[in-house]
Protein backbone atom coordinates (compact mmCIF):
# COMPACT_ATOMS: atom_id res chain seq x y z
CA UNK A 1 0.00 0.00 0.00
CA UNK A 2 1.44 3.35 -1.03
CA UNK A 3 0.70 6.48 0.98
CA UNK A 4 2.00 10.03 1.05
CA UNK A 5 3.30 10.60 4.56
CA UNK A 6 5.76 12.66 6.59
CA UNK A 7 8.89 11.09 8.08
CA UNK A 8 7.50 11.19 11.60
CA UNK A 9 4.57 9.04 10.52
CA UNK A 10 6.90 6.74 8.61
CA UNK A 11 8.67 5.98 11.89
CA UNK A 12 5.34 5.28 13.60
CA UNK A 13 4.34 2.95 10.77
CA UNK A 14 7.64 1.10 11.08
CA UNK A 15 7.12 0.57 14.81
CA UNK A 16 3.56 -0.55 14.20
CA UNK A 17 4.61 -3.07 11.54
CA UNK A 18 7.24 -4.41 13.96
CA UNK A 19 4.40 -4.99 16.47
CA UNK A 20 6.17 -3.21 19.31
CA UNK A 21 4.77 -4.19 22.69
CA UNK A 22 5.83 -1.30 24.91
CA UNK A 23 6.29 2.36 23.96
CA UNK A 24 7.30 5.00 26.45
CA UNK A 25 7.63 8.67 25.64
CA UNK A 26 7.58 12.16 26.98
CA UNK A 27 5.11 14.08 24.85
CA UNK A 28 6.28 17.71 25.12
CA UNK A 29 8.71 19.70 22.89
CA UNK A 30 11.15 18.68 21.46
CA UNK A 31 9.06 15.53 20.96
CA UNK A 32 7.58 15.05 17.49
CA UNK A 33 4.55 13.56 15.73
CA UNK A 34 6.23 10.14 15.99
CA UNK A 35 4.74 9.40 19.39
CA UNK A 36 1.58 11.39 18.64
CA UNK A 37 0.86 8.97 15.78
CA UNK A 38 1.83 5.95 17.88
CA UNK A 39 -0.50 7.01 20.69
CA UNK A 40 -3.30 7.36 18.11
CA UNK A 41 -2.55 3.85 16.85
CA UNK A 42 -2.63 2.50 20.42
CA UNK A 43 -5.89 4.36 21.13
CA UNK A 44 -7.70 3.15 18.02
CA UNK A 45 -6.51 -0.43 18.49
CA UNK A 46 -4.46 -0.75 15.30
CA UNK A 47 -1.38 -1.27 17.49
CA UNK A 48 -1.67 -3.54 20.53
CA UNK A 49 1.09 -1.90 22.56
CA UNK A 50 1.28 -0.57 26.09
CA UNK A 51 1.93 3.19 25.83
CA UNK A 52 3.55 4.57 28.97
CA UNK A 53 3.48 8.34 29.32
CA UNK A 54 6.22 9.62 31.56
CA UNK A 55 7.41 12.93 32.98
CA UNK A 56 10.76 13.14 31.17
CA UNK A 57 12.91 11.55 28.47
CA UNK A 58 15.17 10.12 31.16
CA UNK A 59 12.16 8.22 32.50
CA UNK A 60 11.03 7.26 28.98
CA UNK A 61 14.33 5.46 28.38
CA UNK A 62 14.26 3.97 31.91
CA UNK A 63 10.77 2.60 31.23
CA UNK A 64 11.71 0.91 27.95
CA UNK A 65 14.87 -0.47 29.59
CA UNK A 66 12.70 -2.14 32.24
CA UNK A 67 10.20 -3.39 29.67
CA UNK A 68 12.94 -4.65 27.36
CA UNK A 69 14.50 -6.58 30.26
CA UNK A 70 11.23 -8.54 30.59
CA UNK A 71 11.61 -9.67 26.98
CA UNK A 72 9.20 -7.17 25.38
CA UNK A 73 9.84 -5.45 22.05
CA UNK A 74 10.20 -1.77 22.96
CA UNK A 75 10.36 1.58 21.20
CA UNK A 76 10.73 5.25 21.97
CA UNK A 77 11.49 8.47 20.10
CA UNK A 78 13.01 11.78 20.99
CA UNK A 79 14.97 14.70 19.64
CA UNK A 80 17.64 17.21 20.54
CA UNK A 81 17.59 18.09 24.24
CA UNK A 82 15.22 15.21 24.91
CA UNK A 83 17.84 12.78 23.65
CA UNK A 84 20.52 14.53 25.70
CA UNK A 85 18.37 14.13 28.79
CA UNK A 86 18.33 10.37 28.11
CA UNK A 87 22.11 10.21 28.04
CA UNK A 88 22.65 8.31 31.29
CA UNK A 89 19.95 5.79 30.41
CA UNK A 90 21.33 5.32 26.89
CA UNK A 91 24.48 3.94 28.52
CA UNK A 92 22.36 1.59 30.62
CA UNK A 93 20.57 0.30 27.52
CA UNK A 94 23.85 -0.15 25.64
CA UNK A 95 25.75 -1.75 28.50
CA UNK A 96 22.69 -3.82 29.43
CA UNK A 97 22.64 -5.20 25.87
CA UNK A 98 18.94 -4.46 25.53
CA UNK A 99 17.59 -4.52 21.95
CA UNK A 100 15.63 -1.27 22.23
CA UNK A 101 14.95 0.65 19.03
CA UNK A 102 14.51 4.40 19.08
CA UNK A 103 14.14 7.18 16.55
CA UNK A 104 15.87 10.50 16.96
CA UNK A 105 14.76 13.49 14.95
CA UNK A 106 18.07 15.28 14.40
CA UNK A 107 17.73 18.78 15.75
CA UNK A 108 20.35 21.28 16.85
CA UNK A 109 21.30 21.71 20.47
CA UNK A 110 20.93 25.05 22.28
CA UNK A 111 21.96 27.67 22.87
CA UNK A 112 21.12 29.38 20.52
CA UNK A 113 17.70 27.95 21.00
CA UNK A 114 16.93 26.21 17.72
CA UNK A 115 14.51 23.51 16.57
CA UNK A 116 16.06 22.99 13.13
CA UNK A 117 18.20 20.13 11.94
CA UNK A 118 21.75 19.17 12.68
CA UNK A 119 23.37 15.99 13.93
CA UNK A 120 25.06 17.08 17.12
CA UNK A 121 22.34 15.65 19.34
CA UNK A 122 22.80 12.04 18.20
CA UNK A 123 26.52 12.22 17.44
CA UNK A 124 27.18 13.29 21.01
CA UNK A 125 25.66 9.91 22.03
CA UNK A 126 28.10 7.91 19.95
CA UNK A 127 29.88 6.27 22.89
CA UNK A 128 26.76 4.86 24.54
CA UNK A 129 26.90 1.48 22.79
CA UNK A 130 24.01 2.10 20.37
CA UNK A 131 24.05 1.33 16.67
CA UNK A 132 23.42 4.57 14.77
CA UNK A 133 21.72 4.62 11.34
CA UNK A 134 21.11 7.89 9.45
CA UNK A 135 18.20 7.79 6.97
CA UNK A 136 17.74 9.63 3.70
CA UNK A 137 14.12 9.05 2.61
CA UNK A 138 10.81 8.26 4.30
CA UNK A 139 10.80 4.87 2.58
CA UNK A 140 14.17 4.14 4.12
CA UNK A 141 12.75 5.23 7.49
CA UNK A 142 9.89 2.69 7.44
CA UNK A 143 12.13 -0.10 6.19
CA UNK A 144 14.97 0.71 8.58
CA UNK A 145 12.69 0.85 11.61
CA UNK A 146 11.56 -2.73 11.01
CA UNK A 147 15.04 -3.97 10.12
CA UNK A 148 16.45 -2.25 13.22
CA UNK A 149 14.46 -4.58 15.48
CA UNK A 150 15.81 -7.64 13.72
CA UNK A 151 19.36 -6.36 14.00
CA UNK A 152 18.94 -5.32 17.63
CA UNK A 153 17.40 -8.62 18.72
CA UNK A 154 19.90 -10.74 16.81
CA UNK A 155 22.91 -9.21 18.55
CA UNK A 156 21.34 -7.77 21.70
CA UNK A 157 22.37 -4.22 20.93
CA UNK A 158 20.13 -1.14 20.96
CA UNK A 159 19.62 0.67 17.64
CA UNK A 160 18.95 4.37 17.07
CA UNK A 161 17.75 5.60 13.70
CA UNK A 162 18.03 9.23 12.73
CA UNK A 163 15.89 11.55 10.59
CA UNK A 164 16.88 15.10 9.71
CA UNK A 165 14.49 17.46 11.46
CA UNK A 166 11.99 18.99 8.99
CA UNK A 167 13.89 17.85 5.87
CA UNK A 168 12.58 14.35 6.59
CA UNK A 169 10.49 14.53 9.74
CA UNK A 170 7.99 17.04 8.30
CA UNK A 171 8.36 16.27 4.60
CA UNK A 172 5.52 14.33 2.95
CA UNK A 173 6.43 11.94 0.14
CA UNK A 174 5.22 8.57 -1.17
CA UNK A 175 5.98 5.57 1.00
CA UNK A 176 5.26 1.95 0.16
CA UNK A 177 4.04 0.44 3.43
CA UNK A 178 5.24 -3.15 3.63
CA UNK A 179 2.63 -5.85 3.93
CA UNK A 180 2.02 -6.83 7.57
CA UNK A 181 1.95 -10.58 6.93
CA UNK A 182 5.30 -10.43 5.16
CA UNK A 183 6.76 -8.30 7.96
CA UNK A 184 5.53 -10.86 10.50
CA UNK A 185 7.42 -13.53 8.60
CA UNK A 186 10.52 -11.33 8.41
CA UNK A 187 10.38 -10.34 12.09
CA UNK A 188 8.82 -12.94 14.38
CA UNK A 189 8.06 -12.22 18.01
CA UNK A 190 11.12 -11.47 20.11
CA UNK A 191 12.72 -14.40 21.91
CA UNK A 192 14.90 -12.95 24.68
CA UNK A 193 17.70 -15.29 25.79
CA UNK A 194 17.72 -13.72 29.27
CA UNK A 195 14.82 -11.90 30.81
CA UNK A 196 13.16 -10.81 34.02
CA UNK A 197 10.83 -13.66 34.79
CA UNK A 198 9.31 -14.42 38.18
CA UNK A 199 9.27 -18.15 37.38
CA UNK A 200 12.99 -18.16 36.65
CA UNK A 201 14.50 -15.35 38.72
CA UNK A 202 17.61 -13.53 37.46
CA UNK A 203 19.30 -10.38 38.72
CA UNK A 204 20.15 -7.58 36.30
CA UNK A 205 22.34 -4.55 36.80
CA UNK A 206 24.27 -5.88 39.78
CA UNK A 207 27.71 -4.69 40.89
CA UNK A 208 30.40 -5.89 38.50
CA UNK A 209 33.89 -5.81 39.92
CA UNK A 210 37.14 -5.16 38.02
CA UNK A 211 37.58 -8.88 37.42
CA UNK A 212 34.58 -9.01 35.07
CA UNK A 213 33.69 -5.46 33.92
CA UNK A 214 36.27 -5.43 31.16
CA UNK A 215 35.00 -8.72 29.78
CA UNK A 216 31.49 -7.27 29.62
CA UNK A 217 32.82 -4.37 27.57
CA UNK A 218 34.75 -6.76 25.32
CA UNK A 219 31.58 -8.73 24.60
CA UNK A 220 29.74 -5.50 23.84
CA UNK A 221 32.50 -4.51 21.45
CA UNK A 222 32.40 -7.93 19.79
CA UNK A 223 28.63 -7.67 19.35
CA UNK A 224 29.02 -4.27 17.68
CA UNK A 225 31.77 -5.65 15.45
CA UNK A 226 29.27 -8.16 14.10
CA UNK A 227 26.77 -5.45 13.13
CA UNK A 228 27.93 -4.70 9.55
CA UNK A 229 27.78 -8.36 8.56
CA UNK A 230 24.48 -8.95 10.34
CA UNK A 231 22.96 -5.86 8.73
CA UNK A 232 24.09 -7.03 5.31
CA UNK A 233 22.33 -10.38 5.78
CA UNK A 234 19.18 -8.70 7.12
CA UNK A 235 19.12 -6.31 4.18
CA UNK A 236 19.47 -9.26 1.79
CA UNK A 237 16.35 -10.80 3.33
CA UNK A 238 14.56 -7.47 3.12
CA UNK A 239 15.58 -7.13 -0.51
CA UNK A 240 14.27 -10.58 -1.29
CA UNK A 241 10.93 -9.93 0.41
CA UNK A 242 10.33 -6.25 -0.32
CA UNK A 243 12.67 -5.37 -3.20
CA UNK A 244 14.63 -2.63 -1.44
CA UNK A 245 17.97 -2.35 0.33
CA UNK A 246 20.24 0.46 1.47
CA UNK A 247 23.56 -0.75 2.87
CA UNK A 248 25.68 0.51 5.76
CA UNK A 249 27.29 2.69 3.12
CA UNK A 250 26.16 3.27 -0.45
CA UNK A 251 28.32 4.34 -3.38
CA UNK A 252 26.41 6.36 -5.95
CA UNK A 253 27.99 6.85 -9.39
CA UNK A 254 31.35 6.29 -7.72
CA UNK A 255 32.81 4.18 -10.52
CA UNK A 256 36.04 5.81 -11.78
CA UNK A 257 35.29 8.89 -9.63
CA UNK A 258 38.19 11.20 -8.89
CA UNK A 259 36.16 13.13 -6.34
CA UNK A 260 33.63 11.68 -3.91
CA UNK A 261 31.20 13.56 -1.69
CA UNK A 262 30.77 11.77 1.63
CA UNK A 263 27.32 12.50 3.02
CA UNK A 264 24.77 11.32 5.56
CA UNK A 265 21.05 12.00 5.90
CA UNK A 266 18.99 14.09 3.49
CA UNK A 267 21.87 16.08 2.03
CA UNK A 268 22.68 12.83 0.22
CA UNK A 269 19.62 13.27 -2.02
CA UNK A 270 20.54 16.80 -3.05
CA UNK A 271 24.14 15.65 -3.62
CA UNK A 272 22.87 12.90 -5.95
CA UNK A 273 21.07 15.54 -8.05
CA UNK A 274 24.22 17.69 -8.22
CA UNK A 275 26.35 14.69 -9.18
CA UNK A 276 23.88 13.66 -11.91
CA UNK A 277 24.22 17.11 -13.47
CA UNK A 278 28.03 17.04 -13.28
CA UNK A 279 28.27 13.49 -14.60
CA UNK A 280 26.16 14.61 -17.56
CA UNK A 281 28.84 17.25 -18.15
CA UNK A 282 31.55 14.57 -18.09
CA UNK A 283 32.96 15.06 -14.58
CA UNK A 284 34.22 12.00 -12.73
CA UNK A 285 32.35 12.55 -9.49
CA UNK A 286 30.14 10.54 -7.15
CA UNK A 287 28.56 10.27 -3.72
CA UNK A 288 29.33 7.98 -0.84
CA UNK A 289 26.46 7.88 1.60
CA UNK A 290 27.36 6.80 5.13
CA UNK A 291 24.23 5.44 6.75
CA UNK A 292 25.85 3.64 9.66
CA UNK A 293 27.94 5.76 11.98
CA UNK A 294 28.17 3.27 14.85
CA UNK A 295 29.74 0.86 14.57
CA UNK A 296 31.92 2.91 12.23
CA UNK A 297 32.10 0.99 8.92
CA UNK A 298 35.88 1.25 8.69
CA UNK A 299 36.53 -1.69 6.36
CA UNK A 300 33.72 -0.75 3.98
CA UNK A 301 34.94 2.84 3.82
CA UNK A 302 38.54 1.84 3.20
CA UNK A 303 37.44 -0.33 0.30
CA UNK A 304 35.20 2.37 -1.14
CA UNK A 305 37.66 5.25 -0.83
CA UNK A 306 41.02 3.63 -1.47
CA UNK A 307 42.53 5.19 -4.58
CA UNK A 308 40.06 8.08 -4.86
CA UNK A 309 42.02 11.30 -5.31
CA UNK A 310 39.89 13.73 -3.33
CA UNK A 311 37.08 13.34 -0.84
CA UNK A 312 34.79 16.09 0.42
CA UNK A 313 33.04 15.22 3.67
CA UNK A 314 29.84 17.17 4.31
CA UNK A 315 29.32 17.40 8.06
CA UNK A 316 26.09 18.85 9.39
CA UNK A 317 27.65 18.77 12.83
CA UNK A 318 30.80 19.86 14.60
CA UNK A 319 32.86 18.70 17.52
CA UNK A 320 33.78 22.10 18.97
CA UNK A 321 37.54 22.44 19.20
CA UNK A 322 38.07 19.70 16.63
CA UNK A 323 36.10 19.45 13.38
CA UNK A 324 33.27 17.79 11.50
CA UNK A 325 32.66 14.45 13.18
CA UNK A 326 32.27 12.22 10.12
CA UNK A 327 35.42 13.78 8.62
CA UNK A 328 37.44 13.16 11.76
CA UNK A 329 36.36 9.53 12.01
CA UNK A 330 36.99 9.01 8.31
CA UNK A 331 40.52 10.42 8.59
CA UNK A 332 41.27 8.01 11.36
CA UNK A 333 39.77 5.08 9.40
CA UNK A 334 41.89 5.81 6.31
CA UNK A 335 45.14 6.69 8.12
CA UNK A 336 46.84 3.36 7.58
CA UNK A 337 46.03 3.05 3.90
CA UNK A 338 49.21 3.15 1.80
CA UNK A 339 50.02 6.80 1.04
CA UNK A 340 49.48 6.34 -2.70
CA UNK A 341 45.97 5.01 -2.09
CA UNK A 342 44.94 7.50 0.57
CA UNK A 343 42.61 10.31 -0.57
CA UNK A 344 43.08 13.93 0.31
CA UNK A 345 40.24 14.69 2.71
CA UNK A 346 38.47 18.04 2.71
CA UNK A 347 36.23 18.32 5.76
CA UNK A 348 33.36 20.79 5.38
CA UNK A 349 31.14 21.97 8.23
CA UNK A 350 27.83 23.26 6.90
CA UNK A 351 24.08 23.39 7.37
CA UNK A 352 24.26 23.74 11.15
CA UNK A 353 21.05 24.65 12.98
CA UNK A 354 18.97 23.95 9.87
CA UNK A 355 20.75 26.23 7.42
CA UNK A 356 19.67 25.10 3.97
CA UNK A 357 22.13 23.04 1.91
CA UNK A 358 21.17 23.86 -1.68
CA UNK A 359 22.71 22.56 -4.92
CA UNK A 360 24.62 25.86 -5.10
CA UNK A 361 26.22 25.18 -1.72
CA UNK A 362 27.24 21.69 -2.83
CA UNK A 363 28.59 23.08 -6.11
CA UNK A 364 30.78 25.49 -4.12
CA UNK A 365 32.06 22.62 -2.00
CA UNK A 366 32.89 20.61 -5.12
CA UNK A 367 34.71 23.51 -6.75
CA UNK A 368 36.77 24.17 -3.64
CA UNK A 369 37.65 20.48 -3.36
CA UNK A 370 38.45 20.10 -7.04
CA UNK A 371 40.62 23.17 -7.46
CA UNK A 372 41.80 23.99 -3.95
CA UNK A 373 45.13 23.12 -2.41
CA UNK A 374 44.99 20.63 0.41
CA UNK A 375 43.62 22.65 3.28
CA UNK A 376 45.75 23.55 6.25
CA UNK A 377 42.80 23.27 8.58
CA UNK A 378 40.72 20.18 9.17
CA UNK A 379 37.42 22.02 9.29
CA UNK A 380 36.35 24.20 6.37
CA UNK A 381 33.24 26.15 7.35
CA UNK A 382 30.81 26.91 4.54
CA UNK A 383 28.75 30.10 4.46
CA UNK A 384 29.76 31.76 7.73
CA UNK A 385 28.70 35.42 7.48
CA UNK A 386 31.14 37.13 9.77
CA UNK B 1 9.94 19.13 -12.32
CA UNK B 2 7.43 21.77 -11.31
CA UNK B 3 7.88 23.63 -8.03
CA UNK B 4 5.12 25.38 -6.10
CA UNK B 5 5.13 27.68 -3.12
CA UNK B 6 2.09 28.33 -0.95
CA UNK B 7 1.67 31.46 1.16
CA UNK B 8 -0.92 31.75 3.89
CA UNK B 9 -1.42 32.70 7.49
CA UNK B 10 -1.40 30.33 10.44
CA UNK B 11 -4.89 28.82 10.83
CA UNK B 12 -5.90 28.88 7.15
CA UNK B 13 -4.68 25.36 6.44
CA UNK B 14 -1.66 26.20 4.28
CA UNK B 15 0.49 23.23 5.30
CA UNK B 16 -2.47 20.87 4.97
CA UNK B 17 -3.15 22.35 1.52
CA UNK B 18 0.37 21.42 0.40
CA UNK B 19 -0.12 17.87 1.70
CA UNK B 20 -3.58 17.56 0.06
CA UNK B 21 -2.19 18.68 -3.25
CA UNK B 22 0.70 16.22 -2.91
CA UNK B 23 -1.77 13.39 -2.23
CA UNK B 24 -3.89 14.39 -5.24
CA UNK B 25 -0.88 14.50 -7.56
CA UNK B 26 0.33 11.17 -6.16
CA UNK B 27 -3.09 9.65 -6.90
CA UNK B 28 -2.49 10.61 -10.52
CA UNK B 29 0.77 8.68 -10.50
CA UNK B 30 3.18 11.58 -10.07
CA UNK B 31 6.17 11.76 -7.75
CA UNK B 32 5.65 14.38 -5.03
CA UNK B 33 7.33 16.03 -2.09
CA UNK B 34 5.67 18.62 0.15
CA UNK B 35 6.89 20.34 3.27
CA UNK B 36 6.29 23.45 5.35
CA UNK B 37 8.78 26.29 5.58
CA UNK B 38 10.60 25.16 8.63
CA UNK B 39 9.48 27.48 11.36
CA UNK B 40 7.17 27.78 14.29
CA UNK B 41 3.67 28.32 12.94
CA UNK B 42 1.36 30.58 14.94
CA UNK B 43 -2.22 31.64 14.20
CA UNK B 44 -2.20 34.70 11.95
CA UNK B 45 1.52 34.76 11.22
CA UNK B 46 2.77 34.22 7.65
CA UNK B 47 3.15 30.52 6.79
CA UNK B 48 4.94 29.15 3.73
CA UNK B 49 4.79 25.62 2.32
CA UNK B 50 6.44 23.98 -0.66
CA UNK B 51 5.59 21.26 -3.15
CA UNK B 52 7.64 19.54 -5.83
CA UNK B 53 6.08 17.35 -8.51
CA UNK B 54 7.84 15.33 -11.16
CA UNK B 55 7.51 12.19 -13.25
CA UNK B 56 10.69 10.74 -11.80
CA UNK B 57 11.82 10.41 -8.17
CA UNK B 58 12.58 13.78 -6.58
CA UNK B 59 16.14 14.20 -5.41
CA UNK B 60 16.36 17.77 -4.14
CA UNK B 61 15.84 18.15 -0.41
CA UNK B 62 16.10 21.86 0.16
CA UNK B 63 13.75 24.81 0.12
CA UNK B 64 12.29 26.02 -3.18
CA UNK B 65 13.97 29.25 -4.28
CA UNK B 66 12.59 29.64 -7.82
CA UNK B 67 8.98 28.37 -7.91
CA UNK B 68 6.91 27.95 -11.08
CA UNK B 69 3.59 28.56 -9.29
CA UNK B 70 2.40 30.47 -6.26
CA UNK B 71 -0.79 29.83 -4.33
CA UNK B 72 -1.69 32.74 -2.05
CA UNK B 73 -4.28 31.94 0.60
CA UNK B 74 -4.32 35.45 2.05
CA UNK B 75 -4.07 38.46 -0.27
CA UNK B 76 -2.87 40.79 2.54
CA UNK B 77 0.45 38.94 2.30
CA UNK B 78 1.05 40.48 -1.12
CA UNK B 79 1.86 43.85 0.40
CA UNK B 80 3.23 42.45 3.68
CA UNK B 81 5.89 40.10 2.26
CA UNK B 82 7.73 39.62 -0.99
CA UNK B 83 5.63 36.68 -2.13
CA UNK B 84 6.98 36.76 -5.69
CA UNK B 85 10.62 36.35 -4.59
CA UNK B 86 12.31 33.98 -7.03
CA UNK B 87 9.12 33.32 -9.05
CA UNK B 88 10.13 32.17 -12.52
CA UNK B 89 9.31 34.70 -15.26
CA UNK B 90 5.98 33.75 -16.81
CA UNK B 91 5.00 31.78 -13.71
CA UNK B 92 1.48 31.53 -12.33
CA UNK B 93 -0.07 33.11 -9.26
CA UNK B 94 -3.42 32.05 -7.80
CA UNK B 95 -4.77 34.45 -5.19
CA UNK B 96 -7.60 34.10 -2.71
CA UNK B 97 -9.36 37.39 -3.43
CA UNK B 98 -12.82 38.68 -4.40
CA UNK B 99 -11.12 41.10 -6.78
CA UNK B 100 -10.33 40.59 -10.47
CA UNK B 101 -6.82 39.50 -11.58
CA UNK B 102 -6.47 42.86 -13.35
CA UNK B 103 -6.58 44.50 -9.92
CA UNK B 104 -3.08 43.14 -9.33
CA UNK B 105 -1.23 44.97 -12.13
CA UNK B 106 2.22 44.69 -10.57
CA UNK B 107 1.88 40.92 -10.39
CA UNK B 108 0.56 40.73 -13.96
CA UNK B 109 3.72 42.41 -15.20
CA UNK B 110 5.70 39.26 -14.41
CA UNK B 111 3.21 36.40 -14.11
CA UNK B 112 -0.15 34.98 -15.07
CA UNK B 113 -2.65 35.82 -12.35
CA UNK B 114 -5.88 34.12 -11.30
CA UNK B 115 -8.21 34.94 -8.45
CA UNK B 116 -10.95 33.14 -6.58
CA UNK B 117 -13.00 34.26 -3.59
CA UNK B 118 -12.00 31.25 -1.49
CA UNK B 119 -12.86 33.08 1.73
CA UNK B 120 -16.46 33.74 0.62
CA UNK B 121 -16.80 30.15 -0.55
CA UNK B 122 -15.36 28.70 2.67
CA UNK B 123 -17.70 30.83 4.80
CA UNK B 124 -20.73 29.78 2.72
CA UNK B 125 -19.82 26.13 3.31
CA UNK B 126 -19.24 26.58 7.04
CA UNK B 127 -15.50 25.82 6.97
CA UNK B 128 -13.87 27.38 10.04
CA UNK B 129 -15.39 30.46 11.67
CA UNK B 130 -16.36 33.64 9.80
CA UNK B 131 -13.41 35.45 11.37
CA UNK B 132 -10.99 32.64 10.57
CA UNK B 133 -12.32 30.60 7.64
CA UNK B 134 -10.33 27.57 6.50
CA UNK B 135 -9.83 28.29 2.82
CA UNK B 136 -7.46 25.51 1.77
CA UNK B 137 -9.90 23.15 0.05
CA UNK B 138 -11.62 26.01 -1.82
CA UNK B 139 -8.38 27.38 -3.20
CA UNK B 140 -7.22 23.88 -4.16
CA UNK B 141 -10.42 23.43 -6.16
CA UNK B 142 -9.59 26.65 -7.95
CA UNK B 143 -6.03 25.49 -8.49
CA UNK B 144 -7.25 22.25 -10.06
CA UNK B 145 -9.45 24.17 -12.49
CA UNK B 146 -6.86 26.83 -13.24
CA UNK B 147 -3.47 25.09 -13.39
CA UNK B 148 -4.03 22.11 -15.62
CA UNK B 149 -1.71 20.23 -13.27
CA UNK B 150 -4.36 18.06 -11.66
CA UNK B 151 -7.87 16.93 -12.52
CA UNK B 152 -10.80 18.27 -10.50
CA UNK B 153 -11.99 14.76 -9.75
CA UNK B 154 -8.67 13.64 -8.26
CA UNK B 155 -8.54 16.79 -6.17
CA UNK B 156 -11.87 15.80 -4.63
CA UNK B 157 -10.63 12.22 -4.14
CA UNK B 158 -7.64 13.53 -2.20
CA UNK B 159 -9.90 15.66 0.01
CA UNK B 160 -12.05 12.61 0.70
CA UNK B 161 -8.96 10.59 1.61
CA UNK B 162 -7.15 13.13 3.77
CA UNK B 163 -9.58 15.60 5.35
CA UNK B 164 -10.64 14.31 8.78
CA UNK B 165 -14.02 16.12 9.10
CA UNK B 166 -16.70 18.03 7.13
CA UNK B 167 -15.69 16.06 4.04
CA UNK B 168 -18.85 16.87 2.05
CA UNK B 169 -18.64 20.59 2.83
CA UNK B 170 -14.96 20.65 1.83
CA UNK B 171 -15.70 18.90 -1.46
CA UNK B 172 -18.63 21.25 -2.11
CA UNK B 173 -16.35 24.25 -1.47
CA UNK B 174 -13.67 22.90 -3.80
CA UNK B 175 -16.26 22.18 -6.48
CA UNK B 176 -17.80 25.66 -6.23
CA UNK B 177 -14.32 27.22 -6.46
CA UNK B 178 -13.58 25.24 -9.62
CA UNK B 179 -16.25 27.27 -11.40
CA UNK B 180 -15.38 30.59 -9.82
CA UNK B 181 -11.80 31.25 -10.97
CA UNK B 182 -10.98 34.38 -12.93
CA UNK B 183 -7.82 34.37 -15.01
CA UNK B 184 -5.69 37.00 -16.70
CA UNK B 185 -2.64 36.26 -18.81
CA UNK B 186 0.66 37.96 -18.05
CA UNK B 187 0.70 41.49 -19.44
CA UNK B 188 -3.10 41.79 -19.62
CA UNK B 189 -3.21 45.08 -17.73
CA UNK B 190 -0.84 46.78 -20.09
CA UNK B 191 -2.99 45.70 -23.01
CA UNK B 192 -6.12 47.04 -21.34
CA UNK B 193 -4.45 50.41 -20.65
CA UNK B 194 -3.22 50.66 -24.21
CA UNK B 195 -6.79 50.07 -25.39
CA UNK B 196 -8.07 52.87 -23.13
CA UNK B 197 -5.44 55.33 -24.33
Amino acid sequence: MKKVMVGNHAVAWGARLARVEVISAYPITPQTQVVEKLSEMCADGTLAACFIKVESEHSAMAAVIGASATGARTFTASSSHGLLYMHEMLHWAGGGRLPIVMADINRAVGPGWNIWTDQNDSLSQRDTGWVQLYCETNQEVVDTTVMAFKLAEQLNVPVMLMLDGFYLSHTAEPVDIPDQELVDRFLPKREAPYKLDVEHPHAFGALVKPDAYMEMRWLMQEALRKVPQALEAIEKDWMRMFGRSYGAIEAYRAEDAELLLVTSGTVTSTARAVVDARRAAGEKIGVLKVKMFRPFPTTLLRDALSGVARVAVLDRNVSPGHGGIFAEELRSALYDLPAAERPEIFGYVLGLGGRDITPTVIDDVIEQTRTGTVPSRADLWVGVNL
Amino acid sequence: MRELRLHGRGGQGTVVASKLLAVALFLEGRQVQSFPMFGVERRGSPVTAFLRVDDKPIRLRCEIETPDDLIVLDSTLISATDITAGLKPGGRILINSDRAPEDFPQLLERAHVSTVDATGIAVRHGLGGKAQPIVNTAILGAFAADSGLISSRTMCDAIREEVPMLIDANIAAATEAMGAVRHAAMGSVAVREVARA
